[in-house]
């Protein structure tokens, strides 16, 4: 599987690296600024790009930029971003293709590998991964909503498991449940918002992202 | 002529100015009593009594002279700020008395006061009234045309209407009549047109009497930065005490407790390496969790879209996080200098996080724009109203930091909603607006 990375500080970058290729990953291109970032992702064209969002010149959101502009290039291209911060606000605009391939987390998250790693096989296969912090705020400021609110507690907990971009055996090992009952929660989450039922998870998690983005 | 008066078609001014004029002219009635007891006291200050009554004094002939200054403002759209130099601090005792009283006495608006008093009936009779005047002298052409023409003729009176003479005979006279009438009418229609020229030439010389003289312009200008020079500077040091607090409670706290846990793995390491697993898993939870209190610390002081995108994004992203409906327009040509856009930035968090504690409100608009070399941002809510200044909702914290930037603060809330609040900070665009690609 092949990556494209940006990320300016050299110690991450050199550490990401090196993380991804002990898991089979094979670097395409490591930048560190977002022009050349750009540049890598459209020549290259990634099966995945791990990019950190704030990058030279200008040390704004220049990475987010150069993302978002490779995706209306190339529709669908699958982008991880990183960050030292989560804004929903950059969680929209990422999500607002609604065409899957999208991640979004906190650099810490890197911390676990095995998650990270995950995390960036699923967005490579067209799936999402949102940073816990996203959809917990995504949640906090969604409250006002009485569906939602008519959620059982065990439900929220798997909404917001599932928002995150899990698939129903990940959220049934983290919570420590069957398959089968997050498949019941699942089907119960999706009747209470009224949503489209669907089998496919990458679907379903973006259905469900835009649901509490409304 | 004026922003004031745009409600009104210039027909609609013409008509109601002189009348107008002649309200400002009355206002000289109650003037000159209070003029005329100001110089009494005056002539008294060679005794104690006159000391002790100046000020009051004063201060009466000030306040009767602000309506002057209201009802210019309002009328002729010459808007004339309070001129008078900034007070002593009331202190106890005769220094006190005589402090205040010399600081009056000194301040040339005191005297600029006097002369307007004094001046005024005869400048206004001569401008503001005028109009008004010579109105009145018209209808009096019309009722000497009509019937006091004849009356005074008929009793032997000798009178004069502009040119016309009034004598035995006029009633008679249809010609005399008919120019008469003619020559009000002239009158009247001369009264209501030169109306607004007249009330602008009076708002002019109110404006040169009551208005602020370079002098005590300036005065007032060192006064207002002093205050908000040392507001500032209380307010720098508030938050570094505040960073300082959160970084020694927060992540450096935590880094001295996970360099302990680290000694306690490096022993526990051959003898308990399953104990050792645990506090590892612990420290890596620390770590994440310093790393948490520093980006909530980062966000207090510079918030990262804010760095990004400016100021339109940044409240964007404030309201998705914020637990009421907001909704957020504008439209900037460009971005504010940094200062003034972060200092807009926290106003308005504070001022939305105002509306969800107090307002009762279940939506918030937010606009901002830039016109005339203002950042004008908009906050309404729905809620039930009756906020004010005071009452401790931080407003006039809000107020005193913008002012700092020369920014003001406008409250509108009446019992029963919806509350609108206006900021408005003068700045310079600095940087072009980036695209958003």
């Amino acid at each position: 599987m092949r990556v494209v990375l940006a990320e300016d500080l050299a110690l991450l970058r050199e550490g990401l690296v090196s993380l991804l290729e002990t898991h089979g990953f094979e670097i395409a291109d490591a930048v560190d600024n977002g022009p050349s970032l750009l540049k890598a992702l459209v020549d290259h064209r990634p099966d995945v790009a791990v990019v950190d969002v704030r990058l030279p010149p200008s040390f704004t959101d220049e990475g987010l930029q150069a993302a978002l502009e490779a995706r209306r290039r190339i529709p669908g291209l699958p982008v991880l971003v990183l960050s030292q911060y989560v804004e929903q606000l950059y969680a929209r605009e990422l999500l607002a293709d609604g065409t899957g391939g999208i991640g979004y987390l906190l650099k810490d998250r890197v911390f676990d590998t095995a998650q990270f790693v995950d995390a960036v096989r699923r967005v490579a296969a067209g799936g999402t991964a949102m940073d816990p912090e996203v959809i917990s705020r995504l949640l906090a400021s969604s409250t006002r909503d009485t569906p939602l609110g008519r959620l059982t507690p065990r439900e929220t907990e798997v909404l917001e498991l599932m928002a995150q971009g899990r698939s129903n055996a990940a959220i049934a090992e983290q919570l420590v449940v069957t398959e089968r009952a997050v498949t019941k929660h699942t089907a119960n989450i999706f009747a209470k918002l009224d949503l489209p039922v669907t089998d496919d998870t990458n679907r379903r998690v973006l259905a469900v992202l835009a649901y509490l983005n409304r | 002529m004026s922003g004031q008066l745009v409600s009104e078609n210039p027909w609609q001014r013409r008509l109601r100015t002189p009348w107008r004029g002649l309200g400002l002219w009355f206002l000289g009635i109650p003037a000159t009593f209070v003029g005329l007891w100001f110089i009494t006291v005056v002539s008294m200050v060679t005794s104690f009594v006159g000391i002790l009554l100046f000020p009051s004094a004063t201060m009466l002939l000030r306040r009767r002279l602000d309506r002057y200054r209201g009802r210019i403002g309002r009328w002729t759209g010459h808007r004339i700020e309070r001129p008078y130099l900034p007070q002593p601090d009331t202190e106890p005792g005769f220094q006190g008395v005589m402090r205040r009283f010399i600081a009056l006495i000194c301040d040339p608006a005191t005297w600029r006061d006097y002369l307007w008093v004094v001046a005024d009936p005869f400048v206004a009779l001569f401008t503001a009234a005028l109009p008004a005047v010579l109105i009145g002298y018209g209808v009096w052409g019309y009722l000497l045309a009509g019937f006091a023409g004849k009356l005074i003729g008929d009793h032997g009176g000798n009178d004069w209407y502009a040119y016309v003479h009034v004598h035995h005979g006029y009633g008679d006279d249809p010609a005399q009549l008919v120019l008469t009438a003619a020559t009000g009418t002239l009158f009247i229609a001369a009264g209501f047109l030169i109306g607004p020229k007249m009330l602008d030439v009076y708002g002019r010389w109110g404006q040169a009497i009551l208005g602020p003289t370079e002098k005590s312009r300036l005065a007032l200008r060192v006064r207002h930065l002093t205050e908000t020079r040392s507001d500032a500077v209380d307010a720098s040091a508030a938050e570094l005490r505040r960073i300082e607090r959160d970084l020694h409670d927060g992540a450096q706290a935590r880094l001295v407790a996970m360099g302990m846990t680290l000694g306690a793995i490096e022993h526990l390491l051959d003898r308990d390496p399953e104990k050792a697993r645990l506090l590892l898993a612990q420290t890596r939870e620390s770590s994440a969790q310093a790393l948490h209190e520093l980006r909530d610390l980062v966000r207090g002081i510079h918030p990262p879209v804010l760095a990004d995108r400016g100021i339109v994004d940044a409240v964007k992203a404030l309201a998705l996080d914020h637990p009421l409906k907001t909704e957020v327009t504008g439209d900037l040509p460009a971005r504010p200098e940094p200062p003034v856009e972060s200092a807009a930035y926290f106003a308005v968090s504070e001022i939305l996080t105002n509306a969800a504690k107090h307002s009762g409100a279940s939506r918030v608009w937010v606009d901002l724009r830039y016109e005339r070399g203002m950042l004008r941002v908009t906050v309404t809510d729905d809620g039930h109203g009756g906020a004010s200044l005071d009452n401790g909702t931080g407003l006039r914290g809000i107020e005193r930091r913008i002012g700092t930037f020369d920014g003001v603060l406008a409250l509108n809330s009446p019992v029963g909603g919806p509350t609108i609040v206006t900021l408005e900070l003068p700045c310079a665009l600095s940087s072009p607006k980036t695209s958003p690609s």
